[in-house]
């Protein structure tokens, strides 16, 4: 099998020549089959939701299928942030603080109802409504907890979605994009809550329309 | 067949050796210059990363004392070791057994009565 950069390529002479055993292929897709083949997770559990992310990479479901068993215990060495689980106010700079650590290009899936929107927690007082506030998701998996395959189908929306990614223009990654920030702002514990209440560049609230 | 030093081989190794390893630095260096540009901050560049933030200083000063009364134990651990086959074959061991263990006790009691007058075992 060969492969070579070849944009130019026709579809007609691309068939032939796959007849002869050999493909062609853009050096961006390349890239992306790499990429999304070898996401290596942060192994960072906050709740119940940790647990169907251990049970998703062991055995009996085997999320290694996907390239993404190494679970890396720093965050230098990740590429994606599982947020597993009830984010606590308290814990929320920190989670914030661990994504700022993580080398680009990085991605983040919000595991259960509690990461993606406070879940049965919501009018509580000390659990965030939703990690979105502060960093920005790529997948949100509903369920309390998620069920593994609901973890293995984000990862494979997560790999869909790296794979669409190009090289340059609107749908290039962050990491090359030269002016697009590669940290985000920590909240810090305030008076009554934390502040600030939200990433205003992330996250802006719903408008709630009345019928 | 051409002359050649036996050893040319592994000058040639070497090289391509050195090549090998440097090369895809290079690329990813190259890399990184063209395509995705370096974005260094200050949490991402800072040591500790178990996402909390470091307080204080690292070098910070400790009392070295406990360890010799850590040594202390564990010469008495190890004497407590070797009383126990002592203890248990002592009605079937001659006397000059029974010498050589109590010169090896009264040889640890003059060790710690040492420390002792040292003050190693009060605690500072």
């Amino acid at each position: 099998m060969e492969v070579a950069a070849a944009p130019g390529v026709d579809e007609g002479l691309r068939s032939e020549l796959s007849k002869q055993g050999i493909f062609t292929v853009k050096l961006q897709d390349i890239y992306n089959w790499g990429r999304k083949n070898s996401i290596w997770p942060l192994q960072f559990g906050l709740a119940c939701c940790a647990i169907e992310m251990i049970a998703a990479s062991m055995a009996r479901y085997d999320l290694a299928r996907f390239g993404a068993e190494v679970f890396r215990p720093s965050p230098r060495q990740a590429d994606l942030m599982i947020v597993a689980g009830t984010v606590t106010k308290k814990m929320a700079p920190q989670v914030v603080r661990l994504y700022n650590q993580m080398p680009e290009p990085k991605y983040v899936i919000a595991m259960g109802a509690c990461a993606i929107s406070g879940g049965p927690f919501k009018q509580g007082y000390n659990v965030l409504k939703g990690i979105d506030r502060y960093i920005p998701v790529d997948v949100h998996i509903p369920g309390c907890p998620p069920r593994p395959e609901a973890l293995m189908h984000a990862f494979m929306t997560l790999q869909r979605k790296i794979g669409e990614q190009t090289f340059a223009g609107p749908g290039r990654p962050r990491h090359l994009d030269p002016e697009a920030p590669s940290e985000f702002p920590v909240p810090g514990l305030g008076e009554d809550d934390i502040v600030p209440a939200k990433n205003e560049q992330v996250w802006e609230a719903p408008v709630m329309v009345r019928g | 067949m051409a002359d050649y030093d036996p050893y040319q081989f592994l000058v040639v190794f070497l090289v391509v050796a050195v090549l090998f390893a440097l090369f895809p630095l290079a690329l990813a260096r190259l890399w990184a210059k063209k395509f995705s540009p370096q974005k260094p901050g200050a949490q991402k560049n800072a040591v500790y990363e178990c996402g909390l933030e470091s307080k204080g200083s690292a070098a910070i000063q400790f009392k070295s004392e406990y360890y010799l009364y850590g040594i202390i134990f564990l010469i008495f651990d190890v004497e407590a070791l070797f009383l126990f086959p002592f203890a248990v074959a002592f009605l079937k061991l001659p006397p000059g057994a029974s010498v050589a263990m109590l010169v090896f006790i009264l040889l640890l009691a003059e060790g710690l009565a040492w420390a002792w007058m040292k003050g190693v075992l009060s605690w500072k």
